[in-house]
């Protein structure tokens, strides 16, 4: 049984190496064998570590392989309940700032920006089980909407919210309307289209985006400026929110609005109904669920949480350019959101710690950032499908066709 | 009794957690036709589809002559030299009935057996050579089914297993088939062959084994099945 | 340059990147077809094949083979680049692909997003962010005829391209293994009683796409002179496009489709504003995807299944 396993990772790690060869640069003068020699030893090291770990806890389990490494991990960190999870998280979610640099609180925005965004493209992928991969367009919708609004009538941050929010939907229907009925893969083909012409657009219609120089000069939003020292001292005052913590309370703010919402729904009707159209849909119509709307309303309402995004990420930077919006930024909450796990909340809240925040640690790895997301989302699926942090309903799921998986083959 | 080409020992198959063999125990004698019957669900088709490990019997043993085949993959199986005309004749609808036949023969190499081979079933349903150049998906119901017989004879196996022969066809052609199944047997082809029809199963048959959720509840000569009380009862329509 | 001329040059340039569109969109269309999922590593594969020729074409030159040896430099170039994609989406294959066959579609659809992601990657680490310059080797001289003109250079890519659809079309209609592998598209349990070697047949298919779409991209090298890391993505999208405007699954449909999104870019291009013009592209996946999703040449086999 372990020598077989061992063959079968040995097989691996060849095709793996062949895979890594793009990464040698050869002939150029860049050429570094150590580079892909590297990654190849993390990812065999890995996947040796996952085997070890699995026969070392055999005896105990007493089946025939136990739970490997990244099992254990998922499973200390899904032990804890729910709401303590949650609520510890935004107890240290609100010190956080008392402790950190500015830097660091930057860091905590984007990585709160990236948890708003992975909550929407959650209700999408997560919950109705539509692979969108044009999530990005939304976030780009909230971000121009924002800023238009602001620069041409000077409209404040919290009136565009709901102008944003509306637009944003509206997209979400536009394009969600003629991908109603396809499935799967086209699906994602589709949705990466049209976040595409979004952006070609944006690059394009230069009159009112002004193309690929981007809009700037936004307003800060208004609401309760928090300074926690540096020049501006200690204070708390009614204004525009001018200091990198206040923003950071703001995001704060809508990405707690945002995991509430999403849990809300995910325990209502609906999500129940979205759920039913992941699992079966056809199923699902014939039991009555009226599929069409409810798979509207999924892309609305990830579209709405999304531009919401969007515009507090305008409002903060105080610009935005068509490049903000690229391909790879799907990706990235894509990834977010499968690490996570598919359809689980506090696993996509711990993902996008763990996927924005450590490589901002790690600057020196920046160029291997990317790379390491693409190389996570095929492992996760590989191994643990179900993310580190299953929702509790996925994770049966999966498992059950693993099991008659196994029959078949 | 001739040797068994294929033994079952105590198999049972799983759908997901659908325990739907449980232990199922049968011997076809080489040479022999042998027939198992039993209602719609019984686990008759699952019965064939486990010999093929489609799904792979999680408990119990298989021999084909005389060797165990459960742990090997279908392919395997497949080279082993047994066949199947499956359920839902299964024919490669955009490929012409040439192609089909061809790939009924991908195992083989020997190409003047081949050629003799493909007279020999175009003898035997001489409609498929008229259709040779016509993609699977547009015969008819019957032609796909001698299509599907033809397919699995193209690579002259020892054992032939059958799914329904006669499922959806007229009369009159299911007793041209069964006419052709024993002459395929002639030639030397231990068949097993799974039915509803009874009737015309047990007739044409040697053996018989009688199937109801998932067990094997009778076995015994096809002939004296025929006569049997309970059989004529539940399966052959007669009080 | 009147009227006609500038027409007949569009159509020139037309049919030209509809063949290079075709070549991309045939290993879509091949992968599709036998498991049924959308290779996102291809383009990623495409690029690969567009390194491997300047590596390999620079070296040449600099070591004087090619003013010595044209024709056989060429060979070797494309040579080396297929095979060597080949082997890289083999690997893809048994590494991103095999361990996911009986998974649901979604992790499957996400595992090869995420080795595109990898690749893609991999190549800007490895090959820089800026462009690479590929060798002129064919110069400008060319045919003229009516005002339009053609290069030796582009006679022979066209060429080229359309022996390689030939032998393809050939090798799947006519050889033991290419009906194996259009067998196990259309039922890998039957086949798989028939002795068929599944995996094998899998595998020829990832040698085949990908091996024509590294020829396609040292095309788009030579032609363009430029190769760069994320070169993939723009055309995955529309030879993707291309696949399903002929109907996915079918290799005939996958050269028609090629030629008609090359034509309509072309066109656009020529005669509307040309920073529009992959929004038509996709405009048109999503007519086609909306209203006949088997495509021109399709069945509806592969759309009842998706």
């Amino acid at each position: 049984m372990l020598a077989k396993e061992l063959k079968k990772i040995a097989v691996y790690a060849i095709f793996l190496a062949i895979l890594l060869v793009p990464m040698l640069g050869f002939p150029t003068p860049q050429f570094q064998p150590n580079r892909p020699l590297i990654v190849l030893g993390i990812l065999v090291g890995l996947l040796v570590l996952n085997l070890v770990v699995k026969f070392v806890r055999k005896d105990k389990e007493g089946a025939a392989a136990g739970p490997g490494l990244v099992e254990l991990v998922s499973r200390r960190l899904g032990r804890y309940p729910k709401w303590l999870t949650l609520g510890g998280l935004v107890l240290l979610a609100a010190l956080f700032p008392l402790a950190a640099n500015n830097y660091m609180i930057d860091v905590g925005i984007t990585c709160l920006i990236y948890v708003c965004l992975g909550m929407g493209l959650n209700i999408v992928v997560g919950l109705c089980g539509l692979l969108d991969l044009g999530f990005i367009a939304f976030y780009a919708v909230g971000a121009y909407t924002y800023s238009l609004l602001n620069l041409t009538f000077g409209l404040n941050f919290w009136a565009c919210l709901p102008i944003g929010i509306a637009l944003g939907m509206t997209v979400g229907c536009i394009i969600g309307y003629p991908t109603l009925k396809m499935r799967g893969d086209y699906l994602a083909i589709v949705t990466m289209g049209f976040g595409e012409i979004i952006r070609i657009v944006l690059n394009n219609w230069t009159e009112l985006t002004s193309g690929p120089n981007g809009l700037f000069g936004q307003a800060p939003p208004p609401g309760i400026n928090v300074s926690l020292g540096g020049d501006d001292g200690f204070g708390i005052a009614l204004g525009q929110l001018t200091t990198l913590p206040s923003m950071y309370y703001l995001i704060l703010f809508l990405a707690i609005i945002t995991i509430v919402g999403v849990s809300r729904l995910n325990d209502s009707r609906i999500g129940r109904a979205w759920i039913a159209i992941r699992e079966d849909e056809t199923a699902a119509e014939l039991s009555g669920v009226p599929t069409t709307w409810i798979k509207l309303l999924a892309y609305a309402l990830g579209a709405a949480f999304a531009s919401v995004a969007g515009g507090f990420f305008a409002a903060k930077l105080s610009y935005t350019n068509p490049n903000f919006f690229l391909f790879m930024e799907s990706c990235i909450v894509l990834c977010i959101v499968v690490l996570g796990g598919v359809g689980s909340i506090p696993g996509i809240i711990v993902a996008a710690i763990v996927l924005i925040a450590v490589p901002e640690v790690f600057r020196e790895l920046e160029n291997y950032r990317m790379l390491a997301f693409g190389a996570i989302m095929t492992i996760m699926m590989i191994i643990k499908p179900e993310g580190l942090i299953p929702a509790a309903r996925r994770r049966r799921e999966l498992h059950e066709a693993e099991l008659s998986a196994q029959e078949e083959d | 009794m001739a040797e068994p080409i294929l033994e079952m020992r105590d198999v049972h198959t799983y759908y997901g957690n659908i325990h739907a063999l449980k232990g199922i125990s049968c011997t076809v004698a080489q040479g022999d036709i042998v027939c198992l019957i039993g209602a719609n669900g019984a686990g008759k088709s699952t019965t064939l589809m486990t010999i093929f490990a489609q799904p792979r019997a999680r408990k119990g043993q298989i021999f084909f002559k005389g060797e165990p085949i459960h742990k090997l993959t279908t392919e395997q199986i497949a080279a082993r030299g047994v066949a199947q005309s499956p359920e839902g004749r299964q024919i490669f609808p955009r490929m012409t009935v040439m192609e089909n036949l061809e790939m009924g023969a991908y195992m083989r190499n020997d190409k003047e057996g081949i050629l003799k081979d493909l007279d020999y079933v175009f003898d035997l349903f001489p409609v498929l050579k008229d259709r040779r150049n016509q993609t699977g998906g547009t015969l008819s119901g019957g032609e796909q089914q001698m299509l599907a017989i033809a397919r699995a004879m193209m690579s002259k196996p020892d054992l032939l297993l059958l799914d329904e022969p006669s499922l959806g066809l007229a009369p009159k052609l299911v007793e041209r088939i069964f006419e052709t199944i024993i002459a395929i047997n002639k030639e030397g082809t231990t068949i097993f062959l799974v039915e509803q029809n009874a009737h015309i199963a047990l007739t044409n048959s040697h053996t018989g084994y009688v199937m109801e959720t998932g067990q094997i509840v009778l076995e015994d000569q096809a002939q004296k099945l025929l006569t049997n009380e309970e059989v004529r009862k539940a399966y052959l329509g007669e009080d | 340059m009147d009227n006609t001329a500038f027409i007949l040059q569009q159509c020139i340039n037309a049919i030209f990147l509809g063949s290079i569109y075709a070549l991309i969109a045939l290993g879509y269309t091949m992968v599709y077809g036998i498991i049924e999922l959308i290779n996102f590593a291809h383009g990623e594969l495409f690029t690969a094949g567009a390194f491997i020729g300047v590596i390999v074409l620079t070296a040449l030159q600099s070591a004087g083979f090619v003013e010595s040896h044209f024709v056989l430099s060429l060979i070797i170039t494309f040579g080396l680049a297929m095979a060597y994609v080949a082997v890289l989406g083999v690997s893809v294959e048994h590494v991103a692909y095999k361990p996911l066959r009986n998974s649901s579609r979604l992790s499957a659809l996400l595992s090869a997003l995420g080795m595109s992601i990898f690749l893609s990657n991999g190549m800007m680490l490895a090959q820089g962010v800026s462009d690479r310059a590929y060798p002129d080797v064919f110069g400008i001289s060319g045919l003229e005829f009516l005002g339009a003109r053609i290069t030796y250079g582009q006679i022979f890519i066209l060429l080229l391209a359309f022996a390689l659809m030939v032998a393809l079309q050939l090798f799947v209609q006519k050889t033991k293994l290419g009906k194996a592998m259009r067998a196990t598209a259309q039922n890998k349990p039957m086949s798989r009683m028939l002795g068929i070697n599944v995996d094998r047949t899998i595998r020829t298919t990832f040698i085949i796409g990908p091996g024509l779409g590294a020829a396609a991209g040292v095309m788009v090298g030579l032609q363009y002179g430029a190769v760069r890391f994320d070169m993939g993505f723009i055309f995955m999208i529309k030879a993707f496009a291309a696949a399903i405007l002929g109907g996915i699954g079918s290799i005939p449909g996958a050269m028609l489709g090629g030629l008609i999104i090359g034509g309509v870019e072309v066109m656009w291009a020529a005669f509307l504003p040309s920073a529009w013009k992959d929004v038509t592209t996709f405009t048109i996946l999503i007519l086609v995807l909306y209203f006949k999703p088997s495509g021109l040449l399709g069945t509806n086999v592969s759309e009842a299944k998706v």
